[in-house]
């Protein structure tokens, strides 16, 4: 479904080019959900974005990515793709715009697309996320974090897209709201047989929700694993296990034999 | 609206169920807001004032302030000519009455030439960056170079004298600041997620900049416009002054004090009525500007 | 504890007037905090960076805050003049905050800055002021403390720049370091490795701690006791290694809902606010 070779992405020139994302690939089949774990720095946020098409002007990009039978150019993105590709951002207070409602909000995909029943789609859309009508007429600012990601999750998926991508989507949000909108984005997979691709540092939730990952460092990936290795707690490289080791919590014998890695 | 709920019960209800309802909500909480601040509620009657004022002025005045009447020159106020007459005889109030609606025509023609073109320049070189940034920016230096009275005497110089030719050169050396507040605010956006949500959606770009940057840009805008419009009138009423502006009998405020002027020691309200009015009008735009910045970003304390 | 308690907060309230009414932002807190670590876990508007504010006096315009005993080392911190409170900040409760690109000043050198928060407190020559800052640095484990000293915030990595803050705040010696999201702006194994560094220097030198934190996982593992706080309330006071068998419904279910790598792929369960626990009096001491 998804597959990208050789990826990266150098922001800059010359002396100041900051090689952000450095031989990437992946490849991600039909209705997985993949995981791409990593500090901050470590580029996965980057990937995510040059598959959707949305990093900025300057940034070049080389390698060779596609979706399905679609490959892509540069940064362009056909108007399919857009229907057919969505995504999720990670501050729940920065994804909505703050003078639309989320009647506006959900709204503009389905006319962008010219889709039509658009009110319909829209009601539904709530519905599906867990928020009922008197939510259609709000400004962002008059509802919760967690109640404006559900709207982001929402808008996400007017368009009956295949691919979504998740940055980070319960990292700004409290433990017991970060639950619910993970039981969300589980169901709602299922339902509509979504292929996800989730960037996250937490390591937890990422084997909450998928099925194989890759850990990046510095733009690389230092390993591919299923997260049954993680389970298992069987990572091959000491940078993997050392971010296993850390989601447990202060170990101070564990933190002492940590390793810089530069 | 449902039956027996008042248009107050509408504005303040929990649940909107109409974007208009939800639009309507918003203003009224930020004229609330606005409220609160007796010096802007000032600001804002004075310019509700002069509306009103240049509205009504078929029935408030006594004559249209430009016939001759040289039997009745400089006659100091009175009951019969409150504000006195001119050395023409005129009743000055109805001049001041007609003249308003002169400086509301400036008003208007300079912030409908001007908030567009500083607007669409503003956010597009501030949203696309780049070359077109720069050739943007460096053609609003140089507008921006420009002192205002020269530029418009220059203008008036080619084009003729006139008020509409003194509009056009007021509006052509104001519109450079509005489009590098626009800029700032669109340099600012151009990076947030919501932006980049809405790329991912596919919205073009100018879907983007008409939906999604102007209506954060039109705030600042707005306000530093109010803000201007003192310099604005105060600009034609120079150039009314050097006589490059309205051109007689128009009572143009600045006009009148210009061939006022030199009645200025003994018949003192010959120029000194219009100079109140402009004063009057140049500071209610001024306090209405502050009024809205603090409703619009309280954040700029002061 | 063998000694007396070093801080003293009993019924703790912190209320804001807003136009739609009173808040009650912190509503009977009571705790003590001894020469150990005391991690006070909750959501956010649980209160508890309220509660770290209200004991320095920090709280923000429009706030009113009283207790019925506000006390450090014997000294009532309540109705503390203003010469008392600023000897106080900084020199006996010191606080470290979430991100130190917002904390530490942008336009002063760190050396400049740290200098400063000694000789407020110390008043000593600039030489011993800029050795100290030196011994500081290395103390945090800044491997070129030269090299620090003449940067500039911007100029150093996160963890660096929190290790700074820590440097900067143990320098007047205080006796109790408050601690609000401290790491939480950082990668997880960063965090780790600033929380090792305050450690050694809270036992090194018999402080307390308050660490304040939505992340109870890791509050666990690193202070010695717990308070967890929902609505301005404390609901919970345990020890670390008892935080399993804890009994409010509201731990339980923070702790149930978090995602685990040991943990079943199923549906996580879900928090079901009970409205009676803003009500109750609170956990039974």
């Amino acid at each position: 479904m998804i597959d990208i070779r050789n990826l990266n992405v150098v922001f800059g020139h010359g002396g100041n080019a900051h090689h952000a994302v450095r031989d990437f690939s992946m490849r991600i089949e039909a209705g997985q959900s993949y995981g791409l774990v990593g500090e901050s720095g470590s580029g996965k946020t980057t990937v995510l974005r040059a598959l959707a098409g949305i990093l900025e002007r300057v940034a070049r990009v080389s390698g060779e990515m596609s979706v399905g039978q679609e490959s892509l150019q540069g940064q362009q993105r056909s108007r399919d793709f857009r229907r057919r590709v969505q995504m999720v951002f990670q501050d729940p207070y920065g994804s909505l715009h703050p003078r639309h409602t989320v009647d506006t909000i959900l709204g503009e995909p389905a006319r962008v697309h010219r889709l039509d029943r658009i009110e319909q789609r829209v009601v539904q859309a709530l519905e599906e996320v867990g928020l009922d009508a008197s939510f259609r007429f709000r400004y962002p600012h008059q509802i919760s974090g967690g109640q404006r990601q559900r709207v982001s999750v929402a808008r996400a998926l007017i368009t009956e897209p295949e691919i979504v991508l998740l940055d980070e989507p319960t990292s700004a949000l409290d433990v017991s709201v970060q639950a619910e909108v993970l039981n969300l984005l589980m169901r709602l997979k299922r339902d509509h047989g979504l292929t996800y691709v989730l960037v996250s540092h937490n390591l937890a939730v990422v084997a909450h929700v998928c099925e194989a990952l890759s850990v990046m460092q510095n733009g690389s990936v230092v390993e591919t694993l299923g997260v049954q290795q993680l389970r298992d707690h069987s990572p091959q490289m000491p940078y993997t296990r050392q971010l296993l080791t850390a989601s447990f919590g202060y170990d101070r014998a564990a933190i002492d034999a940590f390793e810089e890695f530069a | 609206m449902a039956e027996g709920m008042t248009l107050r019960g509408w504005l303040l209800a929990e649940v909107p169920n109409s974007k208009w309802q939800a639009r309507a909500q918003r203003f009224y909480i930020g004229w609330l807001e606005f409220r609160r601040n007796p010096v802007a509620m000032i600001g804002l009657l004075i310019v509700l004032g002069l509306i009103f004022v240049a509205a009504l002025a078929p029935w408030i005045t006594f004559s249209d302030g430009l016939e001759p009447e040289l039997s009745n020159r400089l006659q100091a106020p009175s009951a019969a000519h409150w504000f006195g007459t001119d050395q023409l005889g005129r009743d000055i109030f109805d001049r001041i009455i007609w003249g308003s609606r002169i400086t509301l025509y400036i008003v208007g023609l300079v912030t409908i030439i001007v908030v567009p073109i500083g607007l669409v320049i503003g956010i597009i070189a501030g949203y696309l960056g780049g070359l077109v940034d720069s050739v943007l920016m460096r053609v609003t230096d140089i507008f921006l170079a420009f002192p205002r009275l020269i530029l418009a005497m220059a203008f008036v110089a080619v084009l003729g004298p006139g008020l509409e030719n003194a509009v056009l050169a007021i509006a052509l050396t104001t519109w450079s600041p509005f489009a590098r507040i626009a800029r700032a605010e669109a340099l600012t956006i151009r990076n947030s997620e919501f932006i980049l949500a809405a790329q991912v959606q596919g919205v073009g770009t100018v879907g983007i900049l008409t939906r999604h940057v102007t209506p954060l840009c039109l705030s600042s805008v707005i306000v530093r416009l109010t803000l201007d419009m003192a310099g604005i009138i105060l600009t034609a009423a120079g150039l009314g002054f050097l006589g490059l502006g309205a051109q007689p009998p128009t009572p143009e405020w600045g006009a009148m004090i210009s061939l006022g002027r030199q009645y200025l020691i003994d018949q003192w309200w010959v120029p000194t009525v219009p100079g109140i009015a402009i004063l009057v009008v140049s500071l209610g735009f001024n306090l209405l500007g502050d009024g809205l910045r603090d409703v619009f970003d309280p954040k700029s304390g002061g | 504890m063998t000694d007396s308690p070093l801080l003293r907060v009993e019924d703790l309230h912190v209320r804001y007037n807003t136009p739609t009414g009173i808040v009650n932002a912190v509503s009977g807190v009571s705790f003590e905090l001894g020469r150990e670590k005391l991690g006070i876990v909750g959501e956010s508007g649980s209160g508890k960076s309220q509660t770290g504010r209200a004991i320095l006096g920090l709280t923000a315009t429009g706030g009113q805050v009283s207790a019925r005993r506000l006390e450090f080392d014997g000294t009532d911190l309540l109705n503390a003049d203003t010469r008392t409170m600023r000897r106080i900040r900084g020199g006996c409760i010191s606080m470290i905050m979430q991100d130190p690109k917002y904390s530490l000043n942008p336009v002063m050198t760190i050396g400049a800055q740290i200098e400063e928060a000694f000789l407020v407190h110390r008043p000593s020559s600039k030489a011993e002021a800029r050795q100290r800052t030196l011994d500081m640095l290395s103390a945090v484990k800044i491997r070129a403390p030269e090299r620090v000293y003449r940067a500039y915030p911007h100029e150093v990595s996160g963890g660096m720049g929190q290790r700074v803050m820590i440097a900067m705040m143990m320098i007047p010696e205080p006796d109790i370091i408050i601690a609000d999201e401290p790491t939480s702006a950082l990668d997880v194994t960063v965090q780790l490795q600033v929380l090792a560094v305050l450690d050694d220097m809270l036992s090194d030198r018999g402080m307390g701690l308050i660490f304040i934190s939505h992340d109870l996982n890791l509050v666990a593992s690193f202070c010695d006791r717990i308070l967890v706080m929902y609505g301005g309330k404390v609901v919970e006071e345990c020890a670390a290694t008892d935080l399993e068998q804890a009994t409010h419904p509201y731990t339980r279910g923070l702790l149930n809902c978090l995602p685990s790598l040991d943990g079943k792929r199923d549906e996580l369960p879900i928090l079901r606010r009970d409205p009676s626990w803003l009500t109750d009096a609170g956990p039974v001491e």
